[in-house]
């Protein structure tokens, strides 16, 4: 029994698209009865949301397409100005029936030449009795265009008085696009998280030719147990499916098992899947790369992910400017006497402790230093005399660049510029061991 | 062609400055002696260099540019042949992508990316962008700098279509990824449907070839600019075959602090690491100083400090060739004698050539001064008076300095042998640091040497063959003519390893049996005599053959350093061939603006070389100009000046002298042609950036270096 009824569209093609979009039927049934017929007029503008891949952008595509309603799909994304974003849907619409792609091309600047050019090519299309779609996926973009581009858009049908429906898809919810000044609004739709049995529901349908469709769902059943709780993003996790399967099949094409041996296949995946979970999903290590480890029958230890390539080779005085830099960042400039001069006295740390000092700086992140106490820090960390020659300022700004260090307000030159330390303590402590300097010792929070 | 380019760039040049250049060559230069042989000299010296290490970079650079020629192959040509199969169907496209980890020498990447994109369109793909985050501050100036460079480089590989590109140019191009695919599609389909002349170019690309982005500087670009363009091509990998390659200076981590995950999840990364920039370094310095290929040489100093400038301040490659090339027009502006600096095949004829003037300069040399005192006194007087047999002597004297060098660098190589394997490397783990202990003074004199030898003297024999097998390796490559005696004895030395080999397989035997002895004899008596006697014949037991053997090895190693690691000032005329102003070198490359800055205004005899202004002991003399009064009375200040008090300083110095001369005026107001001069002093010091107006105190001046109390 069908789900989907709406007296407009056949039976069969009904039958078909309920097949194409699993797990979201209801939603599909709302939007075609907010459709309605083709010739009706629909809502202006309808706007869908929900989290990365629910399915908003292919439940579109496959609606309009299996249906054939005409209509114009954009990415926001994609056309990132709003000319290029007018001139987009003008071409599609110019280009949906003629087969001469190369239709002349018209700048469009303004959303009121569009207005005009889009009536002129509904006529010219010969759509004036059907509704058409303008489908902008990624609309969370079109804030960041001209402020009159997303009310115009709310409001295309009363603009340009034809029959057009506008579709935003967007990940986050319509009060993050309201704009001040107010505007139309659309007909909003949730699109809902799959749970873990639309999940599976939804990888097991294209199962491999060559295995069964049953043996194909066990293997994703042991796949979502492993990674559910990290990843729910379906695209994601249809190619891990793809990446691990040949590994999952191993014990039944060398005979050892047969397909429906589960214990035995879960005992030979499930190792691999958590070394998968830690190094290429978390693109420590290519797909292309892990998929060569499993023919070549390689460990993965032998291949290092990216993280492990954390040191960073510095030119001498460079890593005492970083550790300078650091120094300054989390100590409190009170304290650069008791560490740097040489005759600072006994003094306690209890003694100078101001109650707002106690939370760690470490917890309180870097804070901004101007360039003298840098250079001051500097000169007494290192043990021989540094002469302040243009390089040590351009390893400063190289440190700026490679970004060690980040330039904290440079509105003023003349009044010195402040930076922060943006490196993390691990790594700071793996300079300061190249150089024999023993960091701890000079950090206020360790005292 | 970007080479070609350059020699057209430098031929044109050649032709219209060199005439200008040798004239900079000559003026300012109270020795003009052979200056345009010096200049042409210096030139294709430089240019003998710049070939050798541009060799060099190439050389090591190509297993990293193979593998990277091999990933682009492999990237694209998976999906191209079996798009049916279902794992293929079901993956999702990644972008590949190449992390190239290049280090923090950020000058030279330059260069490294030039080549690395030479490589590519020839081997790979015509299609090469190179961005850099300076010009892409958003993704639009990004799509637009991509389109620009793709399609030109259509031009570029054939200039037959170039009606075909003005007509594009016209109508402005979409930037937009649709106009670049309809460009890819309709660029590959061109290429299909060539004459089979046309095939064979584009045979060297495939059929479609991927378009390769390289984005120069990865840690500049911005997150936003970086995470559209890579989901924008994410979405039309399928007909734009895109390959990134990511120039990263610092670490890979840095690609997942710049992308979010689901970023970083539509690229497939691949890490690539380059040589790093010390051993690029120590090839150079092997390939181009440890030789006798170049005629000039570095003294210790001034290689300390392009070593210096490398390793504290900048680890770039590039601006230690930069330094050497320093080196090479310094010395021969300078040196009116280097004119003898050249090949030996030359030298005669330039000796020859000398004029009485050079002679003279000859022998103002201090080293030849030395020489000719150690000579005896009728020898001497010819000398110091004969042109003719100067020259002869000159000439010998040149060619041992040769024949030194010849027999220098092998045997140096032959002591890093030794050295780099010893714990704690008592002479340096690098050949260079060796090299400057060689050349600073007699390195056997040295406390390390000493300490040197005793480590050596505890060699294994294992490590000891080998490095002797090595040693003889590297003499016998050398070209020095006297090597045959060391090479014969270390042979020698060898075989009687060998020798000992077998004997100490009948010695082992010995000492077994003793040892059995030992366990026959359970009498507790007999035990302590027998133990004893062992202790003592272990005291003054004489040293076994193989020690000894060890001992003469390393005897004959020392001498063997004593006779050809002599330090080069001790070479009569090393002036010619070896570069020795550091300060100069110093100057010029590790510039100190802040003292340069304050030498200028604190004596500004320094610079302007005014008589007037020298007898400055201290005290602010009027004639100085003003923003040296300025200046000089700013230092006595505190943080914040005064304004009025400075100005009536300023007035008291600038008047002091002057009073007697004219009508002093009314004591109590300033001049106003000295109050202006004031102000426009005091302003060229806030320009300057000592001092900024302040809010704190009406009427003051906060002082911006330090000093103040």
């Amino acid at each position: 029994m069908p789900n989907l009824e709406h007296s407009a569209y056949p039976a069969a093609t009904l039958l078909r698209l309920e097949s194409l979009v699993p797990c979201r039927e209801s939603q599909v049934s709302m939007l075609l009865s907010i459709f309605g017929e083709r010739q009706q007029f629909s809502f202006p503008s309808i706007f869908i949301y929900g989290h990365t891949s629910s399915g908003k952008t292919y439940v579109m595509q496959t609606l309009l397409n299996t249906l054939q309603l005409p209509h114009v799909f954009v990415n926001c994304v994609e056309h990132f100005t709003s000319r290029l974003l007018l001139e987009e849907i003008l071409i599609q619409l110019q280009n949906r029936s003629s087969e001469t792609k190369q239709a002349a091309h018209v700048p469009c600047d303004t959303f009121n030449d569009f207005v005009r050019l889009f009536k002129q090519a509904v006529v010219s299309q010969d759509l004036q009795d059907q509704t058409i779609y303008v489908v902008l996926d990624r609309a969370e973009q079109l804030r960041e265009m001209e402020a009159n581009i997303l009310p115009a858009f709310l409001r295309l049908q009363e603009l340009t008085d034809r029959n057009v429906t506008v579709v935003l898809l967007s990940e986050i919810v319509w009060e993050l696009f309201r704009p001040n000044t107010g505007c139309f609004e659309p007909f909003t739709l949730y699109f809902p998280d799959y749970s873990i049995g639309h999940l599976q529901k939804i990888l097991c349908q294209n199962h491999p030719p060559e295995y069964s469709a049953d043996f194909y769902a066990a293997y994703i059943n042991i796949l979502l147990g492993v990674f559910y709780m990290v990843c729910r993003d379906l695209k994601e996790l249809q190619h891990l499916a793809a990446l691990n399967f040949s590994k999952y099949c191993e014990p039944v094409v060398r005979g050892e098992a047969n397909e429906r041996d589960t214990r035995k296949l879960w005992k030979n995946i499930e190792p691999h899947l958590k070394k998968a979970m830690q190094t290429v999903y978390l693109r420590e290590i290519s797909s292309s790369q892990w998929e060569r480890l499993q023919r070549d029958e390689g460990e993965a230890g032998q291949l290092k992910g990216l993280s492990a390539h954390a040191h960073v080779e510095l030119p001498y005085y460079s890593k005492f400017l970083l550790i300078a830099a650091y120094l300054a960042s989390y100590n409190p400039v009170r304290t650069d006497k008791r560490f740097f001069l040489k005759h600072h006295g006994k003094i306690k740390k209890t003694n100078f402790m101001k109650k707002h000092e106690k939370t760690s700086n470490h917890l309180l992140g870097p804070k901004p230093f101007p360039l003298d106490r840098l250079l001051a820090i500097l000169y007494s960390i290192v043990d021989n005399r540094v002469a302040p020659t243009a390089n040590i300022f351009s390893q400063i700004t190289s440190l700026v660049t490679l970004q060690l260090l980040s330039m904290v307000g440079n509105n003023d030159q003349l009044d010195g510029p402040r930076y922060k330390c943006t490196v993390s303590l691990d790594f700071i402590r793996a300079i300061a061991r190249t150089v024999n300097f023993d960091i701890i010792k000079y950090l206020y929070d360790f005292l | 062609m970007y080479t070609s380019l350059w020699a057209f760039e430098e031929d044109q040049m050649g032709q219209t400055l060199i005439g200008a250049i040798t004239d900079y060559f000559r003026e300012g230069n109270s020795d003009s002696e052979d200056s345009e042989l010096r200049f042409a000299t210096c030139q294709s010296l430089w240019k003998h260099v710049k070939l050798e290490t541009e060799q060099i970079e190439e050389d090591l650079n190509t297993q990293l540019f193979d593998n990277l020629v091999s990933f682009l192959r492999r990237s694209h040509s998976e999906f191209q042949e079996k798009t049916a199969e279902w794992n293929c169907r079901m993956k999702s496209r990644e972008i590949p992508t190449a992390a190239l980890v290049l280090g923090v020498n950020v000058t030279d990447h330059d260069l490294t990316f030039r080549s690395l994109s030479e490589v590519l369109q020839n081997r790979v793909t015509p299609y090469v962008a190179l961005l850099q985050a300076k010009d892409c501050p958003g993704i639009k100036n990004l799509m637009q700098k991509l389109l620009g460079q793709l399609m030109n480089c259509y031009v570029d590989v054939d200039s037959s279509e170039e009606d075909d590109y003005v007509q594009t140019s016209q109508n402005r191009i979409r930037c937009s990824m649709t106009s670049l695919i309809t460009w890819y599609e309709s660029v590959t389909k061109k290429t299909d449907f060539e004459t089979p002349s046309k095939k064979r170019t584009s045979s060297r690309h495939w059929q479609s070839p991927p378009v390769v982005v390289i984005f120069k500087d990865m840690e500049s670009f911005t997150t936003k600019v970086l995470q559209d363009f890579i989901v924008i091509s994410s979405q039309h990998i399928r007909e734009l075959p895109l390959v990134l390659i990511f120039g990263i200076a610092t670490s890979p981590m840095i690609i997942h602090s710049l992308l979010p995950h689901s970023v970083s999840s539509l690229l497939c990364i691949e890490l690539f690491q380059s040589l790093s920039c010390k051993e690029h370094l120590s090839t150079i310095i092997d390939k181009v100083l440890l030789t006798t290929q170049f005629p000039l040489k570095l003294s210790e100093k001034v290689l300390q400090v392009l070593i210096n400038i490398f390793l504290y301040h900048d680890f770039s490659v590039q601006n230690f060739i930069k330094g050497f090339q320093l080196c090479i027009v310094e010395h021969f502006y300078t040196q009116p004698l280097s004119v003898l600096c050249c090949h030996q095949g030359e030298l005669k004829k330039r000796i020859n050539s000398l004029s009485h003037n050079q002679c003279e300069n000859i022998r103002r040399l201090p080293s030849f001064r030395r020489y000719v005192e150690n000579q005896p006194s009728e020898k001497q007087i010819a000398l110091l008076t004969t042109d003719s047999f100067l020259k002869e002597t000159v000439q010998r004297l040149l060619e041992d300095l040769n024949v030194y060098h010849e027999n220098y660098f092998p045997v140096l190589r032959c002591l890093h042998v030794f050295t780099s394997s010893l714990p704690k490397y008592p002479l340096g783990k690098q050949i260079r640091e060796l090299h400057c202990a060689c050349l600073e003074n007699r390195v056997w004199e040295t406390e390390e040497y000493e300490s040197f030898l005793q480590l050596a003297r505890m060699l294994n024999k294992c490590d000891l063959v080998t490095m002797l097998q090595k040693c003889v390796e590297i003499l016998m490559s050398s070209p020095g003519k006297e090597f045959d005696k060391t090479v014969e004895k270390l042979k020698e030395f060898l075989t009687q390893f060998q020798k000992l080999e077998a004997e100490a397989c009948q010695e082992r035997d010995e000492s077994v049996s003793s040892q059995k002895e030992l366990q026959k004899k359970t009498d507790l008596y007999h035990l302590q005599k027998t133990l004893l006697e062992l202790k003592e014949s272990r005291r003054s037991k004489k040293l076994t053959k193989f020690e000894m053997l060890r001992f003469e090895v390393v005897d004959y190693i020392d001498s063997v350093v004593r006779n050809y690691l002599v330090p080069a000032d001790h070479k009569t005329l090393h002036e010619i061939v070896y570069f020795n102003t550091a300060s100069v070198l110093r100057e010029h490359l590790n510039a100190a603006p802040r003292v340069a800055l304050h030498t200028a205004l604190n004596n500004p005899y320094s610079y302007l070389k005014s008589q007037a202004l020298r007898s400055d002991g201290g005290s602010i003399s009027n004639k100085a100009p003003d923003i040296c009064i300025v200046y000089k009375l700013h230092l006595e200040c505190g943080r914040l000046i005064n304004l009025v008090d400075w100005l009536e300083a300023f007035s008291t110095v600038v008047t002091a002298v002057e009073g007697p001369n004219a009508d002093a005026p009314s004591s109590d107001q300033v001049d106003d042609v000295i109050h202006a001069r004031f102000i426009r002093a005091v302003s060229e010091l806030e320009l300057l950036g000592f001092i900024k107006p302040s809010k704190q105190k009406t009427d003051h001046v906060a002082r911006l270096t330090w000093g103040g109390c």
